[in-house]
């Protein structure tokens, strides 16, 4: 009951509150939203960029296709697939740094130099690289996303992991004869989790960005799917004479970031704060 | 009473939150005497000890009470003034010299920075040359450009004394000097602490939670429990008759190394803060309760001139009577030894260095069999245990268990060899894992090494915790809701799930106060007569040899020395290094003796 409580602490700062609230209220959007569609989000229904009137609320868009429409069914893509790439990071990226962390071979290094070699890659140019020589899909996207997450998941984990392998407890697991695959799960594990996920909400933002631009570079999803980032991209152009159809989504894109980044901050903090107020117990 | 210097009148200390934490404390001293100030964790005696200052930690506030010293009055002033008193009239030495020091400031500023505050008009060079000397410290400008790290921790210790003197105060605070020191080390820093009191005519509050040690150099001694103080006169008087049961119990417990003892703990936990009771806080786990124990705190009353005792029964308190150890040798003939070890070299390798931490060490132990491993810090004795456990390789030589040779680690151990030897470390807070129940952690050794079911390993879980004396109430707990007493004994628990022959025990009661480690090798005495344990007890602590071993060997840089039985060994030490510990280990009773 305690650790909940704990857990839940972020939730008492003002910031913390409004940020759950806003991420409370876009993910309804982006999961329930699509049933209040009023159009289909991929039909031409009027003419193109219409001004918003009682039919189209917030206008259409180059290709006279519903703004209001495509903007509840384009979150879907962009807050999934930033989800996937995320998770899939931190899959790796903990698996490689425990590894690298335990290990007191050549294993370590090897490991880490490979990381270090990804990093030297800036993050969008490597995902153009990406996408221009393995093709333009989602699953390359999502891939090259957590490649970008991976050697600094990686690095986090293995200094922390470092830190818990002289713990007395991994020590008496180890003189137990424990298998390395046992110590890393039971004994390490869940003592770094907390270290290693306090910057996942700042991660899910940077892949949520990530996937934005590359959309909007037009080299991730591909048109006609309904999407935030690619919706800019497409009417860009028309933007003096309709600026709905590019206004909407990106206060969108804006909103969710900022969002994230409140209830990441939070968590980070209280997540900080007790684990001073336990030092001060020792 | 002009030749008081401190006097601490009705200080009552207690949280924001309104919960008492120290309560009528009231104590004089005068020029060139000392006061230890002794108590377990969380007895209030750093809280007190920093108040003298006028200080608080965060969170804390003084409530009533003053402070004074040479005639003015610390409390209730405000922080600005406070802070040009401090340092000139009361100085404080904090407890770990490590972390109190600054790491990027050289040691010479860091002595001059007080006087530079205070006194700019004096030859600062001067003055902390003088300093340095007066602590034993060189005082050459090559020393004063060296950087905390690049000293000893005696020498540590010394510079933020210096740091503490430079201003000349009339009082210094030092809290727990010595804890991490070696024996050795500790000796001549008290030796020291003890001349400068003669030469400066220096008042000195010395908080300690060690006993032996307080009792080398106090004048007078005040014992806190629970934020009060039980009991409060002469030093000689204090340890050799104590009144109060508390005082009694500690001073049972207190192992000694010249007179192998049986040690008695006080049963039950220290009360926190939160859970003090209405009447004494000592009448949960005092032999000589009543009824109006219970009910009323009694007040801290005069039973003689200089000696003020805070219980209702006090003169029902029995005399100390220290029981000597029977030495438990079970074993008629000689038995093979369960374990050896041959000509063992261990080395840590670094990056551009290897250090040796054990050249050619050779011993055994025989089955049940108390074997201490006695050594200062980097003799290398935990890097022997680690070899044993199978958690370091070995250059050379080899572990034999039963006459077969094991292999250098754990992991190509075959089970039956890794259940048989059992290690028990250090230090409990980090020894157990936070994310894992108690039950869990102690259920399983007996899965892994004995193969036992889920079913039947929470069954041992049961009779597990018994055994160390424990509730059953504790194996849904988490080890941050225990004690650190009960996670020790939890380690141990852990050890005994494995239903091992030999238990390897690395320092397990250095993290413990005196009590608490009385009762831990108690239990471990008890443990070993129920089950025929054999025990590796590596330790730094004489006193605690002397109460539990059967054997010593004696360790100096990776080195045997030594090797005897503990009586003969400690009283009379043939090797030069095992004669220097001897002398240096602090003891009750060469002070007891005149008495």
């Amino acid at each position: 009951m305690t650790a909940l409580a704990a857990r839940l602490r972020f939730a008492r700062t003002g910031s913390g509150r409004f940020g759950l609230a806003a991420c409370f209220l876009l993910l309804a959007l982006i999961l329930i939203g699509p049933l209040f569609a009023p159009h289909d989000p991929a039909g031409i229904v009027g003419s193109p960029l219409q001004r918003p009137d009682a039919n189209f609320l917030l206008g259409t868009d180059s290709l006279g296709r519903d703004v209001l429409s495509r903007v509840l069914w384009g979150g879907r893509s962009i807050v999934g697939l930033a989800a996937l790439a995320t998770g899939l990071a931190y899959v790796v990226g903990i698996a490689i740094g425990l590894v690298a962390g335990y290990s007191r071979t050549l294993v370590d290094p090897l490991l880490m130099r490979a990381m270090d070699v990804i990093l030297a890659f800036p993050p969008l140019l490597f995902l153009l690289v990406l996408a221009t020589g393995a093709g333009q899909n989602v699953d390359v996207l999502v891939f090259g996303v957590a490649t970008v997450h991976v050697p600094s998941i990686a690095r986090i984990v293995r200094a922390a992991t470092q830190e818990t392998a002289v713990r007395g407890y991994v020590e008496a697991s180890v003189a137990r004869g424990e298998r390395v695959h046992a110590v890393l799960r039971h004994e390490i594990l869940p003592n770094i989790l907390g270290t290693v996920l306090a910057d996942a909400g700042i991660r899910l933002t940077g892949s949520i960005i990530i996937i934005a631009s590359v959309n909007f570079l037009g080299l991730g999803l591909q048109p006609p799917a309904a999407d935030w980032a690619l919706m800019i991209a497409e009417n860009r152009g028309g933007t003096t004479l309709q600026p709905w159809a590019v206004a909407a989504p990106a206060f969108l894109i804006a909103f969710l970031t900022v969002a994230v980044n409140l209830v990441a901050d939070a968590v980070a903090r209280s997540l900080g704060r007790s684990t001073a107020q336990k030092r001060v117990a020792r | 009473m002009s030749d008081v210097v401190l006097v601490v009148e009705d200080l009552q200390m207690e949280l924001f939150s309104g919960e008492p934490i120290v309560e009528d404390v009231s104590f004089q001293l005068e020029p060139g005497k000392v006061l230890g100030l002794v108590g377990e964790s969380g007895s209030g005696k750093t809280t007190t000890a920093l108040a003298l200052l006028g200080y608080t930690r965060p969170g804390v506030r003084i409530a009533g009470g003053t402070v004074t010293v040479c005639g003015r009055t610390l409390t209730g002033r405000p922080e600005r003034e406070l802070r040009r008193l401090r340092g000139q009239l009361i100085a404080y030495v904090p407890q770990d010299p490590a972390s109190s020091l600054n790491p990027s400031v050289r040691v010479g500023d860091q002595v001059g920075d007080l006087l530079r505050r205070h006194a700019p008009d004096r030859d600062l060079d001067r003055e902390v040359a003088r300093t340095l000397e007066l602590v034993q410290l060189p005082s050459s400008r090559e020393f004063r450009r060296r950087f905390p790290h690049q000293l000893s921790g005696g020498q540590q210790q010394r510079i933020a004394i210096a740091a503490a003197l430079v201003c000349r105060p009339a009082v210094v605070v030092l809290d727990e000097p010595t804890t991490g020191l070696d024996v050795v080390t500790q000796s001549h820093l008290l030796e020291e602490i003890g001349l400068l009191r003669q030469e400066m005519e220096l008042a000195i509050v010395y908080v300690s939670h060690d006993l032996a040690v307080v009792a080398s150099l106090a004048d007078q001694i005040a014992v806190m429990y629970a934020g009060r103080i039980v009991e409060e006169g002469q030093a000689a008087g204090v340890l050799a008759a104590p009144r109060h049961p508390y005082t009694w119990g500690l001073l049972s417990s207190v192992p000694d190394p010249h007179e192998p003892r049986r040690l008695r703990s006080i049963p039950g936990v220290a009360v926190g803060v939160g859970d003090r009771p209405d009447g004494c806080a000592f009448a949960p786990r005092c032999p000589q309760r009543v009824g109006v124990c219970v009910q009323a705190m009694p007040t801290l009353d005069r039973i003689q001139p200089d000696w003020r005792v805070r219980c209702f029964e006090w003169h029902r308190t029995p005399t100390l009577a220290p029981e000597a150890r029977t030495a438990a040798r079970l074993s008629a003939g000689p038995m093979p030894p369960v374990l050896g070890v041959e000509g063992l070299r261990a080395e840590h390798r670094g990056r551009d260095s290897t250090t040796v931490a054990a050249r050619d060490v050779s011993f055994a132990i025989s089955p049940g069999e108390c074997l201490a491993l006695v050594g200062e810090s980097g003799s290398g004795k935990t890097t022997i245990a680690r070899c044993i456990a199978g958690l370091h390789a070995p250059t050379r030589g080899r572990i034999v268990l039963d006459g077969t040779p094991l292999a250098p680690l754990a992991g190509r151990r075959p089970r039956e060899a890794r259940r048989r030897i059992q290690i028990v470390f250090q230090n409990p807070n980090d020894s157990l894992n936070p994310r894992h129940l108690v039950a869990d952690t102690i259920a399983r050794p007996a899965r892994v090494l004995r193969k036992l079911s889920r079913k039947e390993a929470q069954h041992a879980v049961g009779e597990l915790l018994e055994r160390v004396r424990l509730p059953a109430g504790l194996a849904k707990r988490f080890p941050s809701e225990l004690s650190g007493g009960e996670r020790q004994r939890v380690a141990i628990a852990r050890a005994l799930a494995a239903h091992p022959d030999l238990v390897v025990c690395d320092e397990i009661t250095s993290a413990l106060d005196v009590s608490v480690q009385a009762a831990v090798l108690e239990l471990l005495a008890t443990l070993r007569a129920e089950l025929g344990l054999a025990l590796l007890f590596i330790t730094h602590d004489l006193g605690v040899v002397a109460s539990i071993a059967d054997r010593v060997l004696v360790l100096e840089d990776g080195l045997l020395c030594e090797e005897g039985p503990v009586g003969p060994l400690l009283s009379r030490p043939q090797h030069e290094y095992t004669r220097r510990l001897v002398a240096a280990a602090p003891s009750l009773t060469e002070l007891r003796a005149p008495v």
